[in-house]
């Protein structure tokens, strides 16, 4: 293995750093540690790994160079590693989103500014989605009749709900 | 091998209708990505998943659900020579992806090719509506009908959380992508598109080339799209395109009035010589043409040039692209062939249009 810093020497010293779960390896060789201003521990410095560390945290994980480990997240219907999705930008199928999902709220939040979708909904995959929005709108709908006084056709939006909330439960 | 009609016919007869606002939108487009629930994306599937994947989404096609459309043709890409694919890429009914990249790539297209359904792309199900000039919203209407079709015969991956899901995470959630293709050539001149495109990213809308992604904006065409997809409903999206490429369109027209107030006798100059050239070269490069079609078009919009009609323009912006040009001619040609042969046809077909 070749020193990060220097590209020509071995590297001699390894650190592994975890934050978050997220581990961060650093491979150097001992003369670019000297030059780091005494890197290696035990050593009375005022230098702290965590100064070099800190630049390498801030690259992508699909990042060239860096040689960070990250434990094998893999989606067990197709095989992909969160790994290989983060180098080729592609999902394999539609089961990693769920394998993947703790990672991707930060991705989709950096591509779309939001993680949730609140568009159109399938009419037969959706199935309850569909339903729950549609008593969310008309609890909106019957909080405003309310608000007019118009409590004759907030009783009605009321059995409504109802129904449909018994829909959702039961079938 | 009989040659298929949209293989000959650089126009699409969908673009033979005028559109509303036509003289600075030459197309609205909307295409929906969607996926099957229980196969791998394309990219991951074996040739064993890809095709039952494709026969089941032809499937639809052929079950006649798909009746009220019209006629339909079911196209397997494995059926066309490379020169076709290219020929279909050119008139944007299919992407360079699907052309080059899939493996049982299908095209369900429809009679005046203003519907095309991809097959096996970068995710099973590309739906994709064309429209002449500035309809957006009637695009997306339609795209969602058929979609509709489709939901009721085959199930699709979708997740309460993330939406429909689809293979790039740029695609997740709604899978729309709606887009206009713009011509601004008074904008350019004027010195004000920078502004205006920078100002188009901060809304969350991209601009690409003729050609889409990676494509450069040759001809002073603009093709302005959304580029989020998640976390705002399909109404939003679009019309927030619309709301943007309406205010765009405004400005062009009110840069085209400005150019012919301030400077009447040189914008008339330079469309009367890119004209000119155009009419009598003999050698004519793409980006050449590309410019000085673009100059002409402005031309015809200002009402300085009677005698050109707008739909020669648009069948040119197909027929002189390379695929096109190779396949009208019956052979493969060198790039300088090719621009002799472009000549060749620009000055025939603005014969033919005078």
């Amino acid at each position: 293995m070749q020193c990060q810093e220097c590209g020509n020497r071995p590297a001699t010293l390894h650190f592994t750093k975890i934050v978050g779960g997220e581990k961060t390896e650093l491979h150097i060789c001992e003369t670019c540690a000297r030059d780091k201003g005494e890197l290696i521990p035990g050593t009375q410095s005022g230098f702290s790994i965590h100064n070099l560390l800190s630049g390498l945290m801030n690259f992508d994980p699909a990042g060239a160079g860096t040689e960070m480990k990250q434990p094998a997240v893999r989606c067990d219907t197709c095989g992909m590693t969160y790994n290989q999705f983060s180098k080729i930008g592609r999902f394999g199928c539609s089961e990693c989103y769920k394998h993947f999902d703790e990672r991707l709220d930060p991705l989709l939040k950096r591509v779309h500014g939001n993680t949730a979708h609140v568009g159109k909904v399938p009419k037969r995959a959706g199935g309850k989605v569909r339903t729950k929005r549609e008593i969310d709108e008309l609890k909106k709908e019957m909080q405003d009749r309310i608000e007019h006084e118009d409590f004759e056709s907030a009783a009605q939006l009321r059995d409504r709900i109802k129904n449909l909330e018994k829909e959702v439960s039961g079938g | 091998m009989a040659k298929r009609k949209y293989v000959k016919h650089a126009l699409s007869q969908w673009m033979k209708t005028d559109g509303p606002d036509s003289d600075v939108v030459l197309s609205s487009r909307v295409r929906l990505a969607r996926n099957l629930q229980c196969s791998p994306f394309p990219m991951l599937a074996t040739p064993e998943q890809s095709q039952a994947a494709m026969e089941q989404l032809l499937g639809v096609a052929e079950s006649g659900r798909l009746n009220g459309l019209g006629p339909l043709d079911l196209i397997r890409l494995s059926e066309l020579t490379e020169l076709e694919k290219l020929v279909l890429v050119e008139k944007h009914l299919i992407s360079p992806n699907l052309a080059n990249e899939s493996r049982n790539g299908a095209l369900i297209l429809s009679e005046n090719e203003d519907i095309s359904v991809m097959v096996n792309e970068e995710d099973h199900l590309r739906i994709q509506i064309l429209r002449p000039g500035f309809q957006i919203r009637e695009a997306w209407e339609m795209a969602s009908k058929i979609d509709d079709v489709f939901e009721e015969q085959v199930d699709y991956a979708f997740d309460e959380k993330r939406g429909y899901l689809t293979s790039c995470p740029t695609n997740v959630g709604t899978g729309i992508r709606a887009s206009v293709m713009m011509h601004l050539p008074a904008l350019v001149l004027t010195g004000q598109i920078n502004r205006i495109l920078s100002a188009v990213a901060q809304v969350g809308l991209t601009v690409r080339g003729l050609y889409g992604e990676g494509s450069e904006a040759t001809g002073n065409l603009f093709q302005v799209s959304n580029q989020i997809t998640l976390g705002q409903s399909e109404q939003e999206i679009v019309e927030n395109l619309h709301q943007v490429a309406r205010q765009m369109i405004e400005h062009e027209k009110a840069a085209r009035m400005k150019l012919l107030a301030d400077s009447r006798v040189r914008i008339e100059d330079r469309i009367r010589r890119s004209y000119g050239i155009l009419s009598h070269a003999a050698i004519m490069d793409s980006k050449e043409a590309a410019q000085r079609l673009s100059d002409v078009r402005l031309g015809v919009h200002l009402g300085l040039l009677p005698q050109v009609v707008e739909q020669t323009l648009n069948e040119l912006l197909v027929s002189m692209q390379p695929g096109f040009l190779q396949q009208a001619y019956g052979e493969a040609l060198h790039p300088e062939q090719r621009d002799m042969t472009r000549a060749d046809l620009i000055r025939s077909r603005l014969e033919i249009s005078s």
